[in-house]
């Protein structure tokens, strides 16, 4: 604290304490909703891990779907799945308010456009799991 | 629109960076969670049988997958560096702003550059 | 006070810049009536038990904006939060979050106000119409579109709510970026343009996490949180036209 001056009034600058984020529920989901971004990194390494295999060969793909059975990777994978789920909820229900959509100049129900985003979901979950295996 | 001549719109990253965190924002949400289901639960817990290596091969092998999976890997990995960067710095107060930047886009980078050597030996 | 009345306790923070090295909390016991709202409960500390207690207010109806605090944690206008919402108390009043205490709840606003300009909230023509010949005509669809945005009373309650602008005081914040968007949406305004110039810097709308929170605490249904959202999609398309469109055609 430095010396009081005369002439400026002292004014109290509050400092944010490292876990202001623990105070309040919405600011709790907020930092955790950020932190699903270490878990999608974790996931493209664990998918570039699967490509490797597979351009490695049968057995290499064989051992990676023992190694992705093993208790601990089944649970780190749990852990991060739970933070993706948390991702893909919390992005869904932001995007009407990130975008402006109009329908025939009509501003679209947010209720419309999470809806038409699970549809995609489901949409492009059907064709990856009828391409992966047909 | 302005009649006013303007001088050019100055070139700012910041605008870039936010598109490619957003468009990782939608693939994450979209393409994640089935691939996540099959290949880390689905597949090897026998849930569903998993498909024989072969075809798999095929598909990693087609051009239209690789460059898929590049693109995707790509936007995913500036996504987490975007969002990992100011989860360092909010939630953690970590203030050395160029220093966390650097890091975070600098292992996206590499990781870019790792998923693209090992989609071409896949492929 | 009257034995047979019902009260609430209020701790009210109080801070005096000649004396006290940090804020402290004082306890105020106040009359519980149904029709009372916070700040008829620091009046009546004022008038009738401590007159040395400072707090800003003005209008009370919810309408000037100045009597902002934070009432058991959360952002309020205090002329529209009743004692007996809270009851049986004890309530908490403290100055906004994110704000500079100058005295007991008075916060310095002088950072906003200084925000406040650079996004230029107000008309900008660039043709040299005057209201000599006539008004700017409006369709109510016109009207619609910057309405919403046009509702904030620069009360500060979302600054005191964002964490960003608490961690990043360099953030134009919620309200200012809110207010350019207002002049933007607007038929009648060409200064787009001179507000991008401002608000693509870093520390115009980048800055922004969407925690979500300044549209939540908002007394007036603002969306700034929105509102950021879409001005960054607005100026990435602006920018990426910059790098990809030859100058003559920008």
């Amino acid at each position: 604290m430095t010396t009081p001056d005369v002439t400026e009034p002292r004014v109290h600058r509050p400092t944010m304490s490292t876990w202001w984020w623990t105070k309040k529920r919405s600011y709790f989901v907020f930092v955790m909703r950020e932190l699903s971004s270490f878990f999608i990194a974790w996931f493209v390494a664990f998918l570039l891990v699967l490509v490797a295999a597979v351009g490695r060969g049968d057995a290499a793909y064989q051992d990676f779907l023992d190694w992705a059975a093993a208790p601990w990777m089944v649970a780190i994978n749990l852990i991060a799945f739970a933070f993706l789920v948390l991702h893909v909820v919390t992005w869904f229900s932001l995007t009407p308010k990130a975008m402006d959509v109009r329908i025939r100049g009509e501003k679209a129900p947010a209720a419309v456009i999470i809806a038409s985003q699970y549809v995609g979901l489901a949409v492009v979950s059907a064709f990856v799991l009828w391409l992966v295996t047909r | 629109m302005s009649t006013v001549a303007h001088p050019p719109l100055k070139r700012r990253i910041e605008p870039l960076v936010w598109l490619m965190f957003s468009g990782g924002g939608v693939m994450a949400a979209v393409f994640l969670p089935v691939l996540v289901f099959l290949f880390a639960f689905a597949f090897p817990l026998d849930w569903i049988s998993p498909p024989d290596h072969e075809h798999l091969a095929a598909v990693v092998g087609n051009p239209l997958t690789f460059l898929f999976l590049l693109g995707m890997f790509v936007v995913l990995l500036v996504h987490s560096a975007h969002r990992f960067r100011y989860t360092l710095y909010d939630g953690l107060q970590i203030k050395s702003k160029r220093i966390t930047a650097v890091l975070c886009y600098g292992v996206a980078a590499i990781g870019a550059l790792a998923a693209f050597v090992v989609l071409l030996t896949a492929a | 006070m009257a034995s047979n009345e019902d009260s609430i306790r209020l701790e009210v923070t109080r801070y005096r810049p000649d004396g006290d090295s940090e804020p402290q909390l004082q306890e105020y016991d106040v009359p519980l009536r149904r029709e009372w709202t916070v700040l008829d409960g620091l009046n009546h500390v004022k008038d009738e038990v401590d007159t040395t207690l400072s707090f800003r207010w003005s209008c009370r109806m919810g309408i000037c904006g100045s009597c902002g605090m934070n009432v058991d944690g959360e952002p309020k206008l205090t002329c529209a939060t009743f004692l007996s919402d809270y009851a049986p108390g004890p309530i908490r009043v403290e100055p906004l979050s994110n704000f500079p205490i100058i005295r007991d709840l008075v916060v310095d606003i002088d950072d906003f106000m200084q925000k406040l300009p650079k996004v230029s909230p107000w008309i900008i023509r660039d043709d040299d119409v005057t209201e000599i010949d006539g008004e700017y005509l409006q369709t109510p669809e016109e009207l619609d579109a910057y309405k919403q945005f046009s509702m904030c009373i620069n009360c500060m309650l979302c600054y005191a709510a964002c964490p960003v602008y608490g961690l990043d005081p360099e953030f134009m914040g919620p309200a200012a970026i809110a207010l350019a968007e207002r002049y933007d949406l607007d038929s009648r305004d060409h200064g787009a343009r001179e507000r991008l110039d401002v608000l693509i810097e870093h520390e115009g709308v980048w800055g922004c996490t969407f925690v979500g929170e300044c549209t939540t605490v908002c007394p007036k249904h603002v969306d700034p949180a929105g509102a950021i959202q879409r001005y960054k999609l607005k100026a990435a398309k602006e920018n990426v036209k910059a790098f990809v469109l030859p100058r003559f055609l920008q």
